[in-house]
């Protein structure tokens, strides 16, 4: 059986309002264009596609039970994204794998500031270069590196793209801890990436200073 | 009119603001100014605009095979 395809008539308020009376399949309508949003969301806290599926799903249905009260005050997508990241904390502290991250210590920011760790150059990385596995899979690796509340806001601005309100929004902290997270993030991003002596990703060198061209 | 000099530290506090355009006039032109003539932080920041362009495009957070399906199944027996 094929999923239901979107009306692109078909506007978000009809959508809510069908799916008020009932209709599932405009609800799945509503949800189709922001679910790899919703999986994202939930891998930013998870950091598991199987337990991240597992709380987007259960994110899913508990906005179809919440829909009614949904008051239109941000958008459809990011009022999902929203109870998506709280599933996924909820799951955090349900499964207690985490410990030693704890999530209160998500609603504080420590205010030390982060340091460029070198200053190899890096230029324009050339389209050809996107793709190559070992790139990819450095960068798999830096992204796992960061503590979760660096990684959530990295991949909510940067991966999706919410604006840095929508961001603040959905994570429940202020703009400013989302730009002072994101510039950590970032640059930290920088450190475990900046390409080895040799211009290769894998080697992890830290032992450079000069600036090199690519 | 004379550009106020800014010190590294305050550009990297800011460097991802600026790449955001999330700084006001006034202080881009210091950061323009500091970036033409300080190539570590011209390097921090190519860096990590290379940063926000290579996690842009979402490749390493795919849904899985069969998500879609499995999502409708969930809510068609809701």
């Amino acid at each position: 059986m094929s999923t239901p395809k979107l009306n692109l008539d078909t506007s978000e308020a009809e959508l809510i309002e069908r799916v008020c009376q009932g209709d599932k399949e405009a609800f799945y309508c509503l949800v189709q264009p922001c679910e790899r949003g919703v999986f994202t969301a939930a891998m930013s806290i998870l950091n598991n596609a199987h337990d991240a599926e597992e709380v987007a799903q259960e994110a899913v249905l508990k906005a179809f039970t919440a829909l009614p009260r949904f008051r239109g005050e941000s958008k459809f997508s990011t009022w999902l994204i929203q109870i998506t990241i709280n599933e996924a904390r909820l799951k955090l502290r349900k499964d207690r794998r985490h410990l030693y991250e704890s999530i209160d210590e998500q609603q504080t920011d420590e205010e030390g500031e982060y340091f460029p760790k070198d200053f190899a150059d890096w230029r324009e990385i050339p389209s050809e270069q996107l793709q190559r596995t070992e790139l990819r899979s450095a960068l798999k690796r830096a992204l796992d590196s960061l503590p979760p509340k660096y990684r959530e806001v990295l991949i909510l601005r940067d991966v999706q793209h919410l604006s840095i309100e929508e961001t603040a929004r959905v994570l429940s902290i202020t703009e400013g801890s989302v730009k002072t997270r994101l510039v950590r993030a970032r640059l930290q991003m920088r450190d475990a990436l900046t390409p080895g002596v040799d211009g290769s990703w894998s080697c992890g060198k830290r032992e450079f200073e000069k600036v090199r061209p690519w | 009119m004379k550009v106020i000099e800014i010190s590294c530290l305050e550009v990297w506090r800011e460097i991802s603001n600026y790449l955001d355009g999330e700084v006001d006039a006034e202080l881009r032109s210091r950061m323009e100014a500091h970036f033409k003539t300080c190539a570590h932080c011209k390097a921090v920041l190519d860096g990590t605009r290379n940063v926000v362009r290579l996690v842009g495009d979402g490749i390493e957070y795919q849904v899985p095979e069969g998500f879609s399906k499995r999502l409708y199944d969930k809510i068609k027996n809701k």
